[in-house]
């Protein structure tokens, strides 16, 4: 029997760090494992014994890129614990927090991480300022980026681990000059998206691979807060029913927990969201992306790097909209009496559906809590398209070549691993953990049953 | 850090040799370093004996953000309850980590310290301008 492993040990240009293990016998892959390699920080464990008003600044410091969504997903749990409702201006300051978080974090994917596999060059800051192509994309995603930042610091603060927004509403309240400014920036960067979706539409790579779609849908317009978890199938469930479609599954050698729906893997993040809701972005993101969006719905997942890019034009047109015909005025933060209580806040992050539940005394302490993070919905999927990239690959080129293109794939998900490594529930069964253990981490694991949620 | 470039990639561009940052390129080189900037603390062996190595390549060693300077959230196990670490010990003991997380001046000697959570880019400016300007003599 003729066997091939292909090993990829700390994959590059993805958020925090992870390995690739394939075995092939006989021309077939046979097994892949995707191992998230961070060291895990129990962060709810952790939340265990703090107070509710505690609990999104130190659900926060998860990850730092998302962080602003762990906020969001944090502060949406404890209001539904405490049962509090928060203004329609409220609301809209969280849009504009999640539009600001949106078009940083996909450019800074899209130009720094994928785009360089896109002109055979190692590092964004290597592509050529004398290139008039080149020299324009690493202006406009610096543009991009910048002009992300700038929303995420006018209306929370900060672009990483957000100040203003709290339990009940904001802090403070953006200005009208400093709205001002950041609706001409959004303006001035709006070409550099335009531009940004073309190079995305006409990427050469392309892997195509049924598979099962979900992401929240918001009751009005395509967004990330409120609404309904739907499914591309068209089954939808409420944020109440918490993870109670997801089914977990243990990965013995990787840090993260992973999740399959219905037996099978499944995909969040902006593929997901653009699949199932596309009619519902913003006119303007429907009249300049036409043409990118005919190719939707799709289950190439390269399409979800355009799926990232088409997401930007959309967190810009209703940033200019909502900052245009909004004064916002300073109001009270909403608050009500502590009570026992279990809350959820289901939301979608950047890469995907992210669950928060807080369990509460009635005092606001915190006894339980669980965060189920995007990458780790998506690890099975990753290893099933791996498995079937390399099947398509093994008979026509060699191991380095194949070991490239894995890794263009995993990057195509836009994967964080500083997210997906710290909130494993463990549910490990001895009797499937025969084969191999992938990392030097996993042999030591012992044998045994267990369940316990950190 | 990825921020701060907004306003600064064109002098970095021009000033850095960035010779080994797996966030932003794949062909690494560990060879000798200037300025090395670690972020995190030390949650296993294998990323202390890292941490020597890197020492023991660079001219200065810089320490960026809460994590790196005091520990703190990434070592929050120290800190818990013992109902809390046994609840944990056996992942602890899966994963081959530390039994308590290293902050970096546990485990190296360190010439700069950027804090924060988020790390400040007006002092992480100051710093780097800094060490730069000492490098050159």
């Amino acid at each position: 029997m003729h066997k091939v492993n292909l090993k990829l040990e700390h994959i590059t240009k993805i958020e925090g760090d992870a390995s690739m293990d394939v075995t092939v016998e006989d021309g077939k892959t046979t097994d892949v494992k995707f191992a998230i390699i961070e060291y895990k920080r129990f962060f709810t464990t952790a939340m265990k014994g703090k107070s509710i008003a505690a609990i999104p600044a130190h659900l926060s410091r998860i990850c730092g890129t998302c962080s602003n969504a762990h906020v969001m997903a944090a502060i949406a749990a404890c209001e539904n614990a405490l049962g509090i409702e928060v203004t329609s201006q409220t609301k809209l300051l969280r849009k504009l927090t999640m539009h600001g978080l949106v078009s940083r974090d996909h450019a800074l994917h899209l130009y720094l991480f994928v785009m360089p596999d896109l002109y055979n060059k190692d590092a964004f800051l290597e592509f050529d300022d004398n290139d008039p192509e080149q020299h324009q994309l690493l202006h406009d995603g610096f543009q991009i980026k910048a002009a992300g930042n700038h929303l995420s610091q006018l209306v929370a603060g900060r672009s990483v681990h957000a100040t203003f927004p709290v339990i009940g509403g904001f802090l403070q309240f953006p200005s009208a000059e400093g709205a001002a400014e950041v609706v001409k920036e959004m303006q001035a960067a709006r070409p550099a998206v335009l531009r940004l979706i073309e190079v995305f539409r006409k990427a050469p790579q392309h892997l195509d691979r049924k598979t099962k779609y979900m992401a929240i849908v918001p009751d009005d317009t395509f967004g990330y807060i409120g609404g309904k978890i739907i499914t591309d199938h068209g089954e939808v469930y409420e944020q109440k029913d918490f993870r109670s479609h997801l089914e977990h599954v243990a990965l013995p050698y990787s840090q993260a927990s992973a999740y399959k729906y219905k037996g099978e893997s499944y995909m969040v993040g902006a593929l997901a969201r653009i699949n199932i809701a596309k009619d519902k972005l913003h006119p303007k993101t429907k009249e300049s992306a036409a043409e990118a969006l005919k190719l939707f719905p799709s289950t190439d997942i390269f399409h979800n790097n355009l799926a990232q890019a088409i997401e930007i034009l959309h967190s810009i047109d209703e940033s200019i909209d909502i900052l245009s015909n909004n004064v916002f005025k300073p109001e009270p933060i909403v608050k009500a009496p502590m009570r026992a209580g279990v809350g959820m806040g289901v939301i979608e992050a950047p890469r995907g559906t992210l669950y928060h539940k807080v369990v509460l005394d009635d005092k606001g302490i915190v006894q339980d809590g669980e965060v189920i993070v995007p990458t780790g919905q998506n690890q099975v999927n990753i290893e099933r398209d791996v498995g079937f990239l390399v099947d398509n690959l093994i008979e026509k080129m060699p191991k380095e070549e194949i070991n490239k293109e894995i890794e263009k794939l995993i990057r195509a998900y836009d994967p964080c691993m500083s997210c997906g490594a710290h909130f494993l529930k463990v549910n490990w069964n001895a009797k499937k953990s025969g084969a191999k253990p992938a990392s030097k981490a996993a042999g030591k694991v012992a044998g045994g049953t267990c369940e316990v949620c950190n | 850090m990825t921020e701060v470039m907004n306003d600064h990639w064109q002098e970095w561009k021009e000033l850095f040799d960035f010779r080994h940052a797996r966030v932003m390129k794949s062909n690494n080189v560990m060879d000798s370093f200037d300025i090395a900037f670690i972020e995190g603390a030390m949650a296993g062996p294998e990323q202390v004996e890292k941490l020597k190595d890197i020492r023991s390549r660079s001219k200065k060693l810089v320490a960026v953000g809460s994590c790196a300077i005091v520990g703190m959230p990434a070592g929050q196990r120290n800190a818990f309850t013992q109902e809390q670490k046994d609840s944990i010990d056996y992942l602890v003991t899966r994963f081959g980590a530390l039994p308590e997380v290293k902050k970096v001046s546990d485990v190296v000697k360190v010439d700069a310290e950027i804090p924060g959570c988020p790390m400040d880019p007006k002092v992480f400016l100051e710093k780097v301008n800094g060490l730069v300007a000492e490098l050159r003599g």
